[in-house]
């Protein structure tokens, strides 16, 4: 039984030296982002482009099977009660509110996190980051900080496009397989989806994408510098990452609703 | 300590280092000399790497001073120590050249990050850098196109691109063919010749190192066990100096890891 406190209690310690190391390390990264912003926005664009624009395959083609799916569910629920026009409706609502920010960071999580911290991981493990160090370049502003704001910068638009495809995808289910009327389909929506509803999906977006990016340079950064401390790294980023942006999902949602 | 009247670089007194449980260092003196080559020597493990790292300020001891030019590294904050190492070159065992750059990149990373000069002066720079290690033609090429002995060359570039005061090379001679060698050792004592460079040499390899050296270090146990040319090293009467220079397997330097009994671990018999 005291071996088991004891387990517990070195999890705990050792969980809260991590998060606070994190906290210290996003605070650092934040305090350089201005001036990166500025004097390196080409390493910035670079990274948009490795990271957001190479993962465009997978959101579009998960946002258009995500919309198609909500298409054909919301329409068999909403004929129940002979609603069917109000299908725009309450896809763009889930859309816009949950399942684009939460699904875009998930898929984010896997494509991009995952591709960050193994990046990162690698050049410490072949002392790429102390050449640097050595050179008198600090890595965390020439490296770390473009990967993060390139990852910051990423989600927000690749939620915008997921819930653009996902939108259409549920529009060629509902109006073109079902026959719902494609006015009401748009119409419909005017009314009930207002900007205070777009902007819980941005302001989600953007603390997921804050989140998941330093999640993974962070672990990136840290990685033990062997094969096995860097595959470790990607692991953990997927892992936490999607525990992280469930979590913070209910707390965003809990504070703005 | 090192005797008085020597113009000394880099000044290490009684340095401390552990790692986890395992004393690294008790009790380290070293003194590198100005504009001369100095190898530190001594059997794997014993933390020559991370001396190197202490030297840069990557690691800080728990006692002990580093001194360079009269400047004690272990009390700088992070942005002196990042304008202290500004005046140090140094070449990684592996090259640790940047993967998503291209050869001329990489040796441009410095002056483009420290400097501002313009891209004709830079192109310059560094193609007469890659000349003087003999890979200007592969300045077009990527790190992952080039064998262990020219990655190891075009980090010697990069590292002499922004003319340090003190080249520290870890392990210069691993892995490479014998022209490679030669190329190396050759570049290593141009450079402090013509240059007047101050040369840090880590390494295991006897005869290379001891071929270029001005003064030699021999390090065993967290200590230094003896110092100075390497014809004085060669008629040194302790045992370590004799067993490490003459490649002999056994001796004060156990060839076993410590452990177990032999015999008892193979009858598998309980320790008592």
């Amino acid at each position: 039984m005291n071996r088991l406190f004891a387990d517990l209690w070195y999890a705990f310690r050792n969980f809260l030296e991590t998060f606070g190391a994190m906290q210290l390390f996003l605070l650092r990264i934040l305090a350089y982002s201005p001036k990166t912003l500025i004097t390196r926005f080409r390493l910035i664009a670079h990274e948009i482009y490795a990271i957001g624009a190479m993962s465009l395959v997978i959101i579009l083609i998960c946002g258009l099977f995500v919309g198609m799916v909500l298409g054909l569910q919301g329409y068999d629920t909403l004929s129940q009660f002979g609603a069917e026009e109000g299908l725009g409706t309450a896809v763009a609502l889930s859309l816009l509110k949950e399942l684009g920010p939460v699904l875009t960071a998930l898929l984010f999580a896997g494509r991009a996190g995952t591709a960050l911290a193994a990046e990162i991981g690698l050049m410490r493990a072949t002392d790429q980051l102390s050449a640097m160090e050595l050179m008198a370049v600090d890595p965390i502003r020439r490296v770390v900080v473009p990967h993060f704001l390139g990852g910051v910068i990423s989600l927000p638009l690749l939620t915008a496009i997921f819930n653009m495809v996902a939108l259409f995808g549920a529009y060629i289910i509902g109006v073109s397989w079902m026959g719902v009327d494609s006015g009401a389909f748009w119409s419909q929506m005017r009314p009930y989806v207002e900007v205070a509803d777009v902007m819980e999906g941005v302001v989600k977006s953007i603390v997921f994408g804050v989140a998941v990016s330093v999640l993974a340079v962070f672990e990136g950064y840290n990685a033990f510098p062997t094969a096995e401390g860097v595959s470790r790294a990607t692991t953990r980023t997927v892992v936490i990452s999607a525990i992280v942006v469930l979590i913070l999902d209910f707390m965003i949602t809990a504070i703005l609703i | 300590m090192a005797e008085s009247g020597r113009d000394n670089i880099i000044l290490i007194d009684d340095l401390y280092f552990t790692r986890g449980q395992k004393p690294i260092f008790n009790g380290l003196d070293i003194a590198f000399q100005r504009g001369k080559i100095t190898a530190v020597m001594g059997p794997s493990g014993t933390g020559k790497t991370t001396l190197l790292r202490l030297i840069t300020g990557q690691l800080v001891p728990e006692r002990g001073k580093i001194l360079v030019d009269g400047q004690d590294i272990t009390k700088l904050k992070r942005n002196e120590l990042y304008v202290l190492r500004k005046r140090f070159g140094m070449l990684f065992q592996n090259g640790a050249l940047l993967t998503d750059l291209s050869v001329f990149e990489n040796v441009a990373f410095p002056l483009r990050e420290h400097t501002k000069l313009p891209e004709r002066l830079i192109k310059h720079i560094v193609l007469t850098k890659l000349h003087a290690v003999g890979l200007r033609g592969a300045a077009d090429l990527s790190p992952s196109e080039l064998s262990g002995g020219m990655a190891r060359r075009v980090a010697l570039a990069r590292a002499m691109v922004m003319d340090p005061d003190i080249l520290i090379y870890d392990e210069p001679f691993t892995g490479l063919d014998p022209i490679s060698l030669g190329v190396v050792l050759r570049l290593i004592k141009r450079l402090n010749d013509s240059l007047g460079i101050t040369s840090i040499v880590v390494s295991h390899d006897v005869e290379e190192t001891s071929s270029i050296a001005d003064e030699s270090y021999l390090i065993s146990e967290g200590r230094v066990v003896a110092s100075g040319t390497p014809s004085e090293l060669r008629t040194h009467g302790n045992a370590v100096v004799q067993q490490f220079l003459s490649g002999m397997a056994d001796g004060p330097v156990p060839f076993h890891y410590p452990g177990r009994d032999y015999r008892d671990q193979l009858l598998d018999r309980d320790e008592t």
